[in-house]
């Protein structure tokens, strides 16, 4: 990837602003937040915004700003680990499959179709219902809704890098599959990886909020956006704000992941311009 | 293309078998006495024994297993917890009112992605393009119940243009109705799954209209197209007869993909706008931690998908014959 070409992709540029600065809000929360998390100002309740709360505050005078701060951790932290792990089985399931194929590949990619044949957010709501709520497990549910697509994504890279002249090479001269996998095709794989995890961490933020918006995420008083716009339902008539805030921040920082995918999309690999329709926002619905 | 449509059916048995064993494995997740935890804490031991009983905890795994299969293919998917009715009578009665509003959601999804796209792509790199890709772009990062509270809070609470929850008539009932000289109960059901409607739509009419966009900057550089102008004919006539009829080929087997998100998503626009259908139902049945009746969503879900994505699959091949024969 060329600095100078990427500088001039306006999706990368304003989806990496975005992202950074969020990312930067989360990592720095306690500078950043004018108050504490649970901090209440009883004077101050239902405040629209002022210069002491910026974006107004909530039933309990508490600053909305301060706890959409606070919230980016919890969105963050889940998306991330979340990716991660989705984008490692993903991975080691789709170069498996197109590595080796035959049986092989068809017994995975069935149980991927399995797995992609749920509507995402009713099996997510399912594990956390059996599992009950928590960081991990609210993690654990939206790896499985999501890792489906990176073994799609890779087991056609790798069934296309494994024709490449020089991985052809690489077998002619005695390298071991594992050797293979690891020297030639997961460092070509990259990309199309990089670019779906950017895009997943918008997704996953989207799952995660959907699951504390219905009351099945991190339990209050964890600050979590999508629990937050639930709760700022109840005073939609008198208090809009706490809902449109909250929605608006989720909407937001996926915004930002999804520029940010769709901008490495085209500096990253400039062949495949057209977009799949199927990726982002899956799980929102 | 017989050939192809039995092949298909018979790889839908396989998918409906691990569909079933990943429902049953739900029960599998729960961390220590299934019977306790889902009856809670002020269980007593009577009732926690009735349970293990009732749903054969007390037989190896693969047994249930075997047991669950067998119950399934007689159509019984097992008794409520909480409501002593089978689970499959309760979906049976939610069904409905869930698969109508994904259909007209699938249907304004479509109309608008349509709409969107073909407008973007021939006025590539205008200001129009401009705006349509970025409404798109806003469209797939915005969670649909925030898109559900803001239009109800315009159009339900500010405005009081429409009902904010609630359904009228079965849409099917209501047109008869009209037709019998009650359009009154038509427009009732009408006002009624408009917000919720368009809400689940949003985010399907933004990937639809991308993908439309990119599909047919494609076909509009084709030779068969240059050879349409260079016949003579009409700018309309070649982009929606020539044009759009090839683009038409993805966007079709994505707009199956999105019945299976719109299902998904009725989970939480149900919800928002009291929509008494099968996402009610879920949120309800893990509130109570109700797994019968959860495994039994779960798979309808599952199942009403795959048929879906059946039909887009032999439709696809019926248009083109490269997939059938290929």
């Amino acid at each position: 990837m060329q600095l100078p070409k990427a500088l001039k992709n306006t999706s990368l540029v304003v989806g990496a602003a975005i992202t950074l600065a969020i990312i930067l809000c989360a990592i720095f929360a306690p500078y950043v937040a004018t108050h504490g998390v649970e901090q209440m100002d009883m004077r101050n309740r239902f405040a629209l915004p002022t210069p002491e709360h910026i974006l107004g505050t909530d039933n309990f005078g508490r600053d909305l700003w301060s706890r959409m701060v606070f919230g980016a951790r919890v969105s963050l932290t889940i998306a991330i680990i979340s990716v991660t792990c989705a984008a490692i089985i993903g991975t080691v399931v789709g170069v498996v499959a197109g590595y080796f194929g035959g049986w092989v590949d068809q017994l995975l990619m069935r149980v991927t179709d399995i797995f992609l044949g749920f509507p995402a957010i009713v099996l997510a709501l399912a594990i956390v219902a059996v599992l009950g709520p928590g960081i991990l497990n609210v993690s654990f549910a939206i790896i499985i809704i999501a890792w489906t697509e990176y073994a799609r994504v890779v087991r056609a890279t790798t069934l296309m890098l494994r024709e490449q002249n020089y991985v052809q090479a690489a077998r002619a001269l005695g390298a071991s599959p594992a050797r293979i996998i690891f020297r030639e095709i997961l460092p070509n794989a990259l990309g199309p990886i990089i670019v779906l995890s950017s895009l997943g961490l918008g997704t996953a933020i989207i799952s995660e909020s959907a699951l504390s918006f219905l009351g099945f995420g991190l339990p209050p008083p964890t600050p979590t956006w999508g629990w937050t716009l639930a709760y700022g339902t109840k005073f939609m008539r008198d208090a809009p704000w706490l809902s449109i805030v909250s929605g608006a921040t989720i909407m937001v920082t996926v915004l930002g992941f999804n520029l940010l995918g769709d901008g490495l999309r085209d500096v990253l690999d400039p062949r495949q311009l057209s977009r799949s329709g199927s990726k982002a926002g899956k799980a929102n619905n | 293309m017989l050939a192809y449509v039995i092949r298909r059916l018979l790889l839908l048995i396989p998918m409906a078998m691990g569909m079933v064993v990943v429902t049953f494995g739900l029960l599998l997740l729960i961390p220590g006495d299934p019977a306790a935890v889902l009856l809670g804490q002020d269980a007593t031991p009577e009732a926690i024994l009735n349970l293990r009983n009732n749903l054969g905890l007390n037989d190896p795994w693969h047994v249930r297993l075997w047991d669950y299969f067998a119950e399934l293919l007689q159509g019984d998917m097992g008794r409520s917890i909480f409501q002593s009715q089978p689970v499959a009578e309760i979906i049976a009665g939610r069904l409905g009112a869930t698969i109508e509003l994904a259909v007209v959601s699938l249907v304004l999804a479509t109309l608008i992605g349509l709409a969107l796209g073909v407008i973007a792509a021939i006025r590539q790199g205008s200001w129009i393009d401009t705006a349509t890709m970025l409404f798109a772009q806003l469209g797939v990062s915005m969670p649909v119940y925030w898109l559900g509270l803001l239009l109800m809070l315009l159009f339900a609470v500010q405005l009081g243009w429409l009902p904010a929850i609630g359904r009228g008539e079965p849409l099917h009932a209501a047109v008869w109705a009209a037709v019998t000289g009650r359009p009154d109960v038509l427009w009732d059901s009408i006002t009624h799954i408009a917000l919720p409607a368009l809400a689940l739509a949003a985010n399907s009419a933004a990937i639809i209209s991308r993908l439309v966009r990119a599909s047919m900057l494609e076909v509009l550089r084709e030779d068969f197209v240059r050879t349409a102008y260079a016949k003579g004919l009409r700018k309309g006539r070649v982009v929606i007869r020539h044009a759009l009829r090839n683009a038409l080929l993805p966007v079709l087997s994505v707009i199956g993909l999105r019945f299976g998100a719109l299902l998904g998503g009725a989970v939480l626009t149900e919800s928002i706008f009291a929509w008494p259908g099968l996402g009610q139902l879920t949120i309800a049945a893990i509130s109570q931690r109700d797994l019968p009746l959860i495994q039994g969503i779960v798979l309808t879900f599952a199942i009403i998908y795959a048929l879906v994505n059946l039909v887009v699959d032999l439709l696809y091949a019926a248009v083109d014959p490269r997939i059938r024969l290929g």
